[in-house]
This record gives C-alpha cells, structure tokens and sequence, in this order.
C-alpha cells in the first residue's frame, strides 16, 4: 500500500477481514505522523453509518496508543447537528462518512473551505456501492470534491468482484489509471448441498423440510448464519426453527423491516457470542463481525453466484481456515440451480450483470445539489460529470437536458418562465430562491424506501416498536389478522396515526407478512449454466429424486435447450396450458407472461392468468395453442410492451423512484415528513399527466430505460429471443409434465388484467355493502 | 348517466364517476377543491416545478361533464385555486376557457381557504350558498343537514383480493355528503382518518369514484 501510496487510484481486493481497510489508512497515518496537517486530510466513504462508526474505533485505539495527534471523527445521519457544524468550521484530520453525508457536504457554500488541504478518500465496500445509485452518486460527489482539491487520490477497497477493471473504472477519476492490487484470497471454501432426510417439494420457497437437519447443523457449529433471500421467507423459516428448538438454542432473526433497535441488539449479542445462529437477509451481508461465524448456510438457491461467494467468504476468516457453507435448496427445481451454483462457485465464475451508463436522475439531483453550494458554469459542471467513469459517455444533449429540467421541469409547454428554479446569469447558473436550498439538501440520497409502516405493540403510551410492513400490506389487513414480524406472531390491531397496532397472538398459524424484500431473479450466466447442467447426458451427480424428474422430463415431453425454446402445451383440469421455459429470470418471464397473454388475447385464445418463476412462464386459459411462431415475433412483442408499459404499475414503481430522486417528488418537507393526514396526491398521477400530455418528457425517457433493466427486464427478454432464433419446439401433450407440474403450485398468480379489476371491485363492493346491511 | 343515485334531506342526488355531484332538479352541477394553478404556486414557492397540464385536465374534464349533464348552474365549492395569486397565474388561454364555459349560465364560487378574497373571474362569490333543502359550503360542520361540502376531499382504500383499490371518494350519510377533490393535482384524505370518523354517522356510504362509481361501507377506524 505504501509503496504506491502516490497511485491517482488504487482499488485493493481482498477477502473481508484481511486487515484491508487498516491498509487503506496506511498511508494517511504515515502521512499524519510525519508532519503536522491542517484540516481535512482523508476522507472514508462507506456504505453503512455502524461501519463508519467501527473503523472510528477500530482506527482511534492505535492512533492513541502509538500518541499520533490525529483527529479522527465520524459524520452521518446519527451526529448531532451541533458536531455538524463544529466540523464544518473545523474539519478532523480523518472524516468517517458515508455517500449521502458526502453529497450534503458538498452542497454548502462553504464546501471549498471544507475541503481545502484533503488528500486522500478511501471507499470501503466499494463493490456494494457500485450495484446501486448510491454509487453514481458518490463519484459524482467525488468528482466535485477533486474539482475543489485537484491532488486528490483514490482508494478503493473491495470483496471479490467478477470483474475488478470495472470496479477500478468507477473509482478511478476518468480516463486516469488505477492499479489493482489483488490480495490472498486464503483458502477455497468448502461448499455443499445440504443433506436432508426428506426430498425438497416440487414448489415453494419455504424449506420447511430441512428444519431437522439445519438444526442438527446448528447443534454442530458454533455460530450459524442462515441467509433467506426474501424477509418473508426469513420470517416463516424463523417461526419453524423455533417450533423444532428443543433445546432453546439461543437464534436471533435479523432483516431490514425490523426495528433499528431490535436489529442492533441481535448484532450485539452476536459479536458478544451470545448466539448459535442468526436467520437473516442480506441486511447482514455488511458491516458485522463474522470472525466466529464457521457455518453459512444458503436456504433458496443463491440466484447469484457473485453474491453466495462474497456471503461464504465472510465466514471463519479469523483462523485462516476454509469457510464452510451449505446450500439448501427450497424445492426440486432449485436442487438443480444449487448445483450449478456449486459448480460455478468452483470455477470462480462469477456472475454480473452490466450496469449501463450513468443514471440522469441521479445527475439531476447532483446538478441541484451543485447549485446549492453557489453558482456555477454548465461547462465546468458538464466536464466534471465527465470525469465519472459511468457518466464517460454522457452526451452535451443528455446533460442539458437534466440542467433543463432542474431549471424550468423541462416541459414541453412552457408555462412559468419567471418562476425557473434555477436561473442563468451571465454565465452563470444559480437558484432563483437561495432558500430552495433547504428542501433540495433535505432530500438528499438515493435510497427509496417504499412506504412503511411502522408496526408497534398497542399500549396506552405507545408500545414497543418492532419494525416496518409496507403500506399496502398493511392496507389489505382487517382487526384480527395475523402475521408474522421479528419472529413474533401478532394480531392486527388497527392503524393509528399511520402506526400499525398490533397485539401478541397465540395462533399457530399466521397469515404471512409480505415485505418489500426484493425478489432476486436467477442471474444470467447461472441459467445458462443451468441449462448446460440440463445437456449434460448423466445427472447421476444429482440426487436420486432431482434426477429422475429429469429422465422422466426428457422421456415424457424433452428438456430445454439453451439453442431452443421449449414450449409445451396440454390440457389439465378443464383448462389448456402453455408452459415457456425462457430461463430469463424472474422478472423477465413475468413480463413475458403479461405480453404473451396480451398477444393471446389478440389470437382469441382467451388466456385468463399466469404465473412465473425464474425459468418459466405458465399460462391457462380457454383454448389450446397450436401455433408458437406467431407468438414470439419480435416486434409484435415489443409493440405489446409499448402499449402495455404505459398503464403498468410497474412503470409507477420505477417512475416514483426516478421522480423521486431527481427532485420532482420530495420526501422530506420542512415541516413533517408526509403523511396521510396531510392531503397529498400520489406520483400516479404525475406520471399519468405526463404519459397524457408530455410523453416524450426527460422523467418518461429514464423510467422507460430503468424499468426495462429493472423490474420489467425487457433486456433479457431480447436476450433470449436473440438466443434461441426461430428454434421454437411447440410439445403438444395430453397432460401435465413433470417440469410443468411444479408450477401449478407456485404463489403469485396474475389474473389477466383490464376488464377483470373492474369486475373485481364491483362484486367485492357490493359483497361489502350486503355484509354492512346498506345494500338497496 | 353513469352515476351513483342518493337522496340527502329530500333532494335528488347522482355522485358522478369524475367525483362532481349533480342535481338533477336544480340542472345544477358542483365541483370542490379543484386548486386550479397547483403547479404554478409550487414552482413560485421554489419548489419543484410539476407538469404545468392540470388546469387544463381539470378544466377538461369539468367541461365533459357539463357537455353530459347540460347543467345551467355550476357551484365551484371552494379551493377552487391553489391561492389567489395563482388564480391571477392562470394563462390568458384558460381564462378564456373559463369564461367559455360560464357563458350561459348561473356560476358560483364558494370561498376555501386557499381562496378566500374574489378573483377577477365571472361568477358570484360567495361564503356560502343555502339551496333548501341543502346549504353549499366547503368545510362541514358538526350537527348540520342537508349540507354539501369539500374541503376534506377523502379518498378511500379498499382491500380487493389480495391487493387494495385506493380511489377519491364521496362520503355520504343522511346529514351530508363530503366530495372527492375534483382537481388533478388534488390528493386525498383517508377516509380512516379521526376527523372524517367524526363527522361522519356509522352507517356512511363512501362512493369511489372511477369509470363506474362504485359504493361501500366508509372503511374507518
């Protein structure tokens, strides 16, 4: 580290634990120690405020020891306002931050005082940041900073990426170099299927079956985390395990909807060895110390290979010995997708998904953000954004286009010139109101929080918090409901002051809580490998149950083929059936199923629901299909997209996000934050106003592009059209196969949308208003 | 017409799906809390400029129904403005739609508090309008009857299988009726909420509105 201390950019990877974030100090305290520094000196970026407030810890006990005059501070969402502004008048030597702080730095008029005299950042977790727009951000952020210090270098500090030449281009300032410095990966981990006494069900993602032998595991280890991919499915598994606990053994649940407070006491008394295992959600991936954790264990298959191997490395890393971690697949289809995971795992094949270049929402909130630190000349700011690798290829147009819409909202009608929020004079951009300000820096940041409820325990004077439900949850329950949170299962009480009361419950059985927990689609390259597990002619390396469906797949109708698309067509219950193993993820087959049941509805096959999973879509409805070219046209699909994109909920989804970010929707108001009790209208119908009278508006133009990545992947869907040509294998059946029969019990139906919502609401109104006597 | 029928104190009413109230004796049709110029009030105040398009929806669609209906008075029941500054806002073209769509009839603006002086747009204004059997004005009171307001502009949601259908809506009982808020950029209040449980009797209608208005028990707390 020393040695290229003078690096413009430096990105260090290594495993977690390996000492890498001392390493990244290494030559600021070198620095520090050798001559007297006035004011900011090195800045730390990390994604999380607990380990910002670590490495203050971690980094304050050797500074004092070693009586280096050092002073090293953290600043977060946590500090207190009046540390706040003492740091601003006087910066520590080390500042402990995380990227929305920086971006709120950066937007005081007085940030090139701030920063005068810093030398080096460091960005931890540099690979969790790089996934997301909080990333986008922080080199934005960054990008003003080296304005303001041009000296200033970089340091990047990663888990094992896939890909660590696109880690180091968004580190680095653009086009400079950086250096990768690769550490000792230590010994491989030890991956394995779980052996459990039952076979997996054909469906679902519970793995209840595997209860027995995960405790049995439990038993064995000292400490074991058991990673869900969803909370829901955390929760459910939670509530099973301790049903089956005997013994008491102390197991904690961690996830994002539980309360900070809950969350925090679980990782204490995990770091103190209170506990044998912990069920959580990726929430824990960052920030905890694992060093006794020797047992990870993966329910669901991984849907991403990248992931299961940063999660495992994690594990045991204090004895330099292999970690250890068992995959258990929560059904027989995910038998096969774990041993492929395993396989890729061995071979160090990682998986990533490319992320695209900059997102403008985010461009348009850090044109804001410049705006509020002072005036400045598009030019200038034009040439900065250009020094962020994911923003390299940003045209003039799309950059005026952003600088438009933070100035005038960018419509097509102009309505108030005299009203712009920000104005140019002579030469120079500023805010029309210097007191906008104040709202532009209150909404700072790119996380989106969909809306939660906070979930507490009814009392007279509030009870205790236990976490978040999202809002239409929460909306769907009536008094007496139950549902499982933080393992607890709780009877809903009502909804007050949009705090959701509940009481402790004694029910068995609850009815489940849905979480905003994203669902992850099985990544590209694991499908293929997948369907490359599928050709192989022995699957005798898969257990006996997992490999007899296979045969009798093959024998009964055939297997897909990652050349081909296999379609497979039969009656079943009084309904015809079509089942597509796309193998796109996820996301993708469930657009499929919208625009393919769109084009049914045109051929008069009266399509009337489907459900997907990540490898295929199946849809029932009143006629057989006999003919699938037709079907998969390329165009006609993606015309359906358009027409249908335009009323999709989805697309509202990813619009309020987008909106959200580049400040047309604010989430902070200066007097409360909003609510219910305030009339507020929804972003629906910005979006609807727009797609009605400003369709090719710059908000409409990034929602398009995000959602087709995103939530509708319309991405992969191409993918696989480009795949697979004009092979198209149409089976024509007289029953249900043994690929298809899982999915007749997959969760997650989709009726087929349009006259049925309206039919819907008619009759359960009229059932409501029959109940309640006040039908005429 | 594609309305929900009721009757309040005597008189004939049809909730529509666009969330106007018509009466049809009276050939008279009241919109409330329109906040017409929403957009232009936001973006004077500094805030994010939105889409400058809900006048003329709003506007658009308040002409559809007076194209439906034919009514010769029409009562604006206050907020009709987002403030009176942005009433002067208006462009000189929906100043001139306004003014088209008064021609030939009686109209009257109710003061709200976002609008309480008069503008100078055609029209009478006024603090409150007694038709009996009903009284026009925009925030209800307590032991009232017979009373049409808005002000509170609910919006109910309702669990529908396994998701849940949010929409404006009237609330109705045998004192009054609440409107739904009538302009594009006008949010909603929850019907759960304790003023609207207050005010309102136990036996409360809320009608949706939508294509087809649709009615059901006032969801409450």
């Amino acid at each position: 580290m020393l040695a290229r201390a003078a690096e413009p950019s430096l990105l260090l990877i290594a495993p977690t634990g390996g000492g890498k974030t001392l390493a990244g100090f290494l030559p600021t305290l070198v620095d520090l120690a050798k001559s007297s520094h006035e004011g900011l000196h090195t800045l730390y970026i990390s994604p999380l405020k607990a380990l910002a407030a670590d490495i203050r810890r971690n980094l304050t006990t050797p500074v004092e020891d070693m009586g280096l005059p050092i002073r090293i501070e953290d600043r977060t969402g946590d500090t207190s306002s009046a540390r706040k502004k003492r740091q601003r008048a006087d910066p520590p030597h080390i500042l402990l931050t995380t990227p929305e702080s920086l971006a709120l730095l950066t937007s005081y008029e007085d940030a090139p005082r701030i920063f005068a005299g810093l030398k080096r950042v460091v960005v931890d977790e540099i690979h969790a940041l790089a996934e997301s727009k909080r990333g986008d951000q922080l080199m934005l952020a960054l990008s003003r900073v080296q304005a303001l210090c041009p000296d200033l270098r970089r340091v990047g500090l990663s888990a094992t990426v896939e890909d660590p030449a696109a880690i180091a281009s968004l580190l680095t300032r653009h086009p400079d170099p950086c250096e990768i410095l690769l550490a000792d990966p230590g010994p491989e981990p030890q991956i394995e299927m779980l052996q459990a006494a039952e076979p997996p069900p054909w469906a679902g993602g519970g793995a209840a079956y595997a209860i027995p032998a995960v405790m049995a595991q439990i038993r064995q280890h000292k400490i074991t985390l058991i990673f869900h991919n969803t909370r829901a499915q955390a929760e459910i598994f939670f509530h099973n395990l301790w049903l089956a606990n005997e013994e008491a053994l102390p197991i904690g649940i961690h996830h994002g909807s539980l309360d900070r407070v809950q969350r925090e006491r679980v990782e204490a008394a995990m770091q103190r060895g209170d506990l044998r295992a912990v069920v959580c959600t990726g929430s824990l991936d960052l920030g905890i110390d694992w060093g006794d954790v020797d047992l990870v264990i993966q329910v669901g298959a991984p849907k991403n290979v990248k992931r299961l191997v940063q999660r495992i490395g994690r594990a045991n890393h204090r004895y330099n010995a292999p970690s250890k971690a068992l995959l258990v697949p929560a059904n027989r289809f995910e038998v096969i997708e774990c041993h492929a995971a395993l396989e890729a795992a061995r071979d160090h094949d990682l998986d990533g998904e490319p992320r695209g270049s900059g997102p403008r929402d985010v461009l348009c909130q850090h044109i804001l953000i410049r705006a509020c630190s002072g005036p400045f000349q598009a030019d200038a700011l034009f040439a900065e954004a250009k020094t962020v690798g994911a923003y390299a290829t940003l045209t003039r147009q799309e950059f005026e286009d952003c600088l438009d819409f933070c100035a005038t909202g960018g419509y097509a009608l102009r309505a108030y010139d005299q009203w712009q929020r920000l104005v140019e004079r002579d030469g120079f951009w500023q805010l029309r109101d210097p007191r906008a300000a104040r709202l532009i820096r209150m909404n700072i940041g790119t996380i989106q929080d969909s809306d939660l409820l906070k979930v507490r325990m009814k009392r007279a004077r509030g009870g205790k918090p236990l976490g978040e439900i999202e809002e239409g949850f929460a909306a769907s329950l009536t008094p007496g409901d139950t549902f499982l949170i933080g393992g607890q299962i709780v009877k809903y009480e009502g909804l007050r002051e949009m705090v959701v009361e509940v009481s402790r419950d004694a029910a068995r059985k609850p009815k489940i809580a849905t979480f905003a927990g994203t669902k992850f689609a099985t990544s590209t390259q694991l499908s293929q490998r997948i369907l490359r597990l599928l050709a192989q002619p022995d699957h005798s390396m898969l257990p006996d149950h997992t490999s007899d469906w296979i045969a009798l797949q093959a024998n009964v109708s055939r297997l897909p083929e990652a050349g081909r698309l296999l379609i497979e067509s039969f009656p079943h219950d009084g309904r015809e059936h079509v089942c597509i193993y796309g193998f796109a993820g996820r996301n993708a087959q469930q657009t499929l199923g919208l625009l393919l049941t769109k084009r049914m509805e045109e051929m008069r096959l009266a399509p009337m629901g489907f459900v997907s999973t990540d490898y295929a879509t199946l849809i029932w409805g009143l006629e057989p299909l006999k003919d699938a070219a037709g079907l998969f046209d390329k165009s006609a699909l993606r015309d359906g997209l358009e027409r249908w994109l335009s009323g999709n909920a989805l697309m509202k989804r990813t619009f309020r996000a987008t909106a959200t970010i580049a400040g047309l929707i604010q989430r902070n108001l200066p007097q409360v934050r909003k609510s219910g009790r305030q009339a507020t209208f929804s972003s629906d119908i910005l979006y609807d106003t727009l797609v009605k009278y400003d369709p090719d508006h710059l908000l409409l133009d990034i929602t398009r592009q995000e959602a087709m990545r995103g939530l509708i992947d319309f991405g992969r869907i191409e993918e696989m059209l480009d795949r697979i040509g004009s092979r198209i294998d149409l089976q024509r059946l007289d029953r249900v196969t043994p690929f298809a029969a899982p999915l007749f019990l997959e969760a997650g139906r989709t009726p087929v949308e349009g006259a049925a919502q309206e039919r819907i609401l008619e009759e359960e109104t009229e059932r409501l208003m029959q109940a309640a006597g006040l039908a005429r | 017409m594609n309305g929900y029928d009721f009757t309040l104190a005597g008189a004939r009413l049809v909730a529509l799906g666009s969330g106007a109230l018509y009466w049809p004796d009276q050939s008279l049709l009241c919109v409330s809390d329109m906040h017409l110029g929403k957009a232009e009030r936001r973006a004077r105040l500094g805030d994010a400029i939105l889409p400058p398009y809900e006048t003329h929806d709003t506007l658009s669609r308040l002409q559809s129904d007076l194209e439906m209906t034919g009514a010769s008075t029409v009562i604006c029941l206050g907020d009709s403005f987002d403030d009176t500054q942005a009433a002067q806002g208006l462009r000189e073209a929906e100043k001139l739609w306004i003014a088209r769509l008064q021609a030939g009839r009686r109209w009257v603006w109710i003061e709200g508090n976002h609008d309480p002086g008069p503008m100078d747009l055609g029209g009478t204004h006024l603090s409150e309008l007694p038709l009996p059997p009903l009284i026009f004005r925009h925030i209800a009171r307590a032991g009232q009857s017979g009373e049409v307001s808005g002000h509170y502009h609910p919006k109910v949601t309702l669990p529908v299988r396994s998701r849940t259908v949010t929409r404006p809506a009237f609330l109705i009982d045998s004192d009054r009726v609440i409107l739904p808020a009538f302009g594009t950029y006008t949010g909603g209040l929850r019907s759960r909420d304790a003023v609207l449980c207050d005010l309102m009797r136990p036996e409360t209608v809320a009608v949706l509105t939508g294509t087809t208005p649709r009615a059901a028990p006032m969801p409450r707390q």
